[in-house]
């Protein structure tokens, strides 16, 4: 771990007692953004305030860089004030009594008057917020004022910036958008950011790394694709996207090529990438609803090793997906594009073939 | 009018005093994680519950030549604080304190946290958060316990009686006076003072009441 964190990177390691509520963890956050993702009451919120120096660990150690912020051994806790981070809050929380300008400027009171006019026109012009410079909070729509929240979050040059949710109820142009303008931001000060959420999409349109978090622990590590295409546990991997979750157990264990053979709760089996486990064993699946091709008549030539075959229960139109129900001995659901679907001809009651890569089985606990 | 204009300055002194030391006061009740602290909440609320003939009997106990603040002010100052104008100022600011302290309370409290967390860690300390955000949006707060402090201060009957006295320009305020003009069947004299009493009262709160609703929130932003 120590080795591939840079120097300037974010690293956190602290037990939590809140009541009834312990959260433990120990990760350290490089440079660029990092989201932190699980379902809600995994303590993320609460995490980002400890990092912050809102609420105090009952052991551990904190630093950025070199700079150590939280250390109990050491009896080290610098006053949030004192910590050089940017937190932007769920709600925005401007202070409602002061300009938008006044409130970006909050942070750099300590700067003679023309340094701090150099650093807010940077800032005014690439959050495009100039024009709202002299608004107060409450004239602010919910993506002007998250600008400007984000604004004075980082015209004070932090060390590190904690997100917590910045773009939950903005829509998706918007997000991207403002994404868009931190990247740019970052792109020359390289400052370890902790963005937090618990929305899918937002990981996929982010993300470097990933961390994991649930009930107070972090689960797993890594790039999207990692962390979120295998997620260990089954409240993880409904949080990310995967419709199927099906029950099945493990009749055959074929170590020379990587597989075993899973037989479903129906009458279908399917081979599933090696797990840590034995014949017989119970074991859970998860697939994605992209992940699943369909055919018309049994392919034959393919790589893909599952095929089944079944068929359509229902038909629904999500906009621009067609979302299939397949009986093919256990229940699938499967998404394809409706030019697939007009072309295919698929209606209730057709018969149909299902095609599922290896690769794209996922063991979950 | 020696009774009127002793009764105002009371009530400015009262007022003055109480906000200075009233304003750290409420912001020890509103943010303070101290475990006994009900206890002092519980003291400053005294006022509210007691006769103020209990209250004044007290002060006047304490004030008095065998008393701690008494003897106190006899070591210091040659004299006892019984019957005298800084007494009652002292009596005053004690029976006023719930007055000043609680509109405080409840408006400090009312402000969302996070704002407060936001300044802390955009670099400021208390007193700058203090000053910054918690006065400014604590206004009308302000406003109510400095009315409230001097409307309760002008009005006040029991205490005085008590601890002052009816010392003409020393300690005989407005309220007094006219108890003593009722007393003495002088309803005319008890009329006059009365009527400008309240005639003053009222300008004064419609002055400051219209004023907060002009100026609004907009008074310490910057």
């Amino acid at each position: 771990m120590a080795g591939e964190l840079a120097a300037t990177g974010l690293r956190v390691r602290a037990h939590i007692a809140r009541g009834t509520f312990h959260l433990d963890v120990d990760f350290s956050v490089p440079p660029g953004i990092t989201i932190l993702f699980g379902p809600s009451g995994a303590g993320k919120s609460t995490l980002l305030d400890c990092i912050a120096g809102l609420i105090v660990p009952k052991e551990g150690e904190i630093s950025v860089g070199a700079k150590e912020l939280y250390s109990s051994q050491r009896a080290i806790n610098l006053a949030p004030q004192q910590r050089h981070l940017g937190y932007l809050f769920q709600s925005d929380a401007l202070f409602p009594h002061l300009t938008a300008k006044q409130n970006i400027e909050y942070g750099i009171a300590r700067l003679s008057a023309p340094d701090r006019d150099i650093a807010l026109v940077e800032l005014l012009k690439l959050f495009r917020i100039e024009a709202l410079a002299s608004r107060k909070p409450p004239e602010l729509s919910g993506g002007e004022a998250q600008r400007v929240a984000l604004a004075r979050a980082l015209v004070t040059n932090p060390k590190a910036l904690l997100l917590d949710e910045p773009l939950s109820g903005l829509d998706a142009e918007l997000k991207s958008s403002i994404i868009t303008d931190l990247r740019a931001w970052n792109g020359a000060r390289q400052i370890p950011i902790l963005y937090v959420t618990h929305d899918r999409t937002e990981v996929d349109a982010l993300g470097e790394r990933v961390i994991t978090m649930d009930k107070g622990k972090i689960v797993q590590q890594g790039i999207p694709r990692q962390v979120l295409d295998a997620p260990r546990k089954q409240s993880l991997a409904l949080a990310s996207g995967f419709e199927n979750i099906l029950e099945g157990i493990v009749r055959e264990i074929r170590l020379e090529d990587g597989i075993m053979r899973v037989a479903l709760s129906g009458s279908a089996s399917i081979e599933v990438p090696l797990g840590h486990n034995k014949p017989g064993d119970a074991v859970r699946i998860a697939i994605r609803a992209g992940d699943i091709l369909l055919a018309l008549e049994r392919p034959k030539g393919l790589s893909a090793r599952n095929i089944l075959q079944g068929t359509i229960q229902s038909l629904e139109q999500r906009s621009v997906t067609m979302i299939c129900k397949v009986a093919a001995g256990a229940n699938f659901e499967v998404h394809v594009t409706l030019s697939a679907a007009r072309v295919l001809g698929l209606r209730p009651g057709s018969e149909i073939w299902l095609v599922l890569k290896t690769y794209s089985c996922h063991l979950v606990s | 009018m020696t009774e009127l204009f002793l009764s105002f300055r009371l009530a400015f002194l009262v007022t003055a005093i109480l906000l200075v030391l009233g304003t750290p006061l409420a912001y020890w009740l509103s943010f303070s994680t101290f475990r006994a602290k009900f206890l002092v909440e519980a003291f400053v609320a005294l006022p509210l519950v007691l006769p103020p003939t209990v209250l004044g009997f007290y002060l006047l106990v304490a004030m008095g030549p065998n008393g701690p603040l008494g003897k106190l002010w006899l070591a210091l100052f040659g004299h006892t604080l019984a019957f005298t104008f800084t007494g009652l100022v002292i009596a005053s600011v004690l029976y006023s304190l719930p007055f000043c302290v609680q509109p405080l309370v409840a408006s400090f409290e009312r402000i969302d946290p996070k704002l407060l967390a936001a300044s802390r860690v955009l670099g400021a300390n208390s007193w700058r958060t203090f000053r910054t955000v918690i006065l400014p949006l604590s206004i009308p707060g302000v406003i109510t316990a400095i009315v409230l402090t001097f409307a309760h201060t002008l009005g006040e009957f029991g205490v005085v009686l008590m601890v002052g006295g009816n010392l003409p320009g020393t300690t005989r305020t407005v309220s007094i006076s006219i108890y003593d003009h009722v007393q003495s069947i002088e309803y005319a004299a008890a009329n006059q003072l009365a009527l400008t009493l309240l005639a003053i009262s009222f300008v004064l709160l419609a002055l400051v009441y219209g004023l907060n609703r002009r100026v609004g929130v907009r008074w310490l932003a910057n």
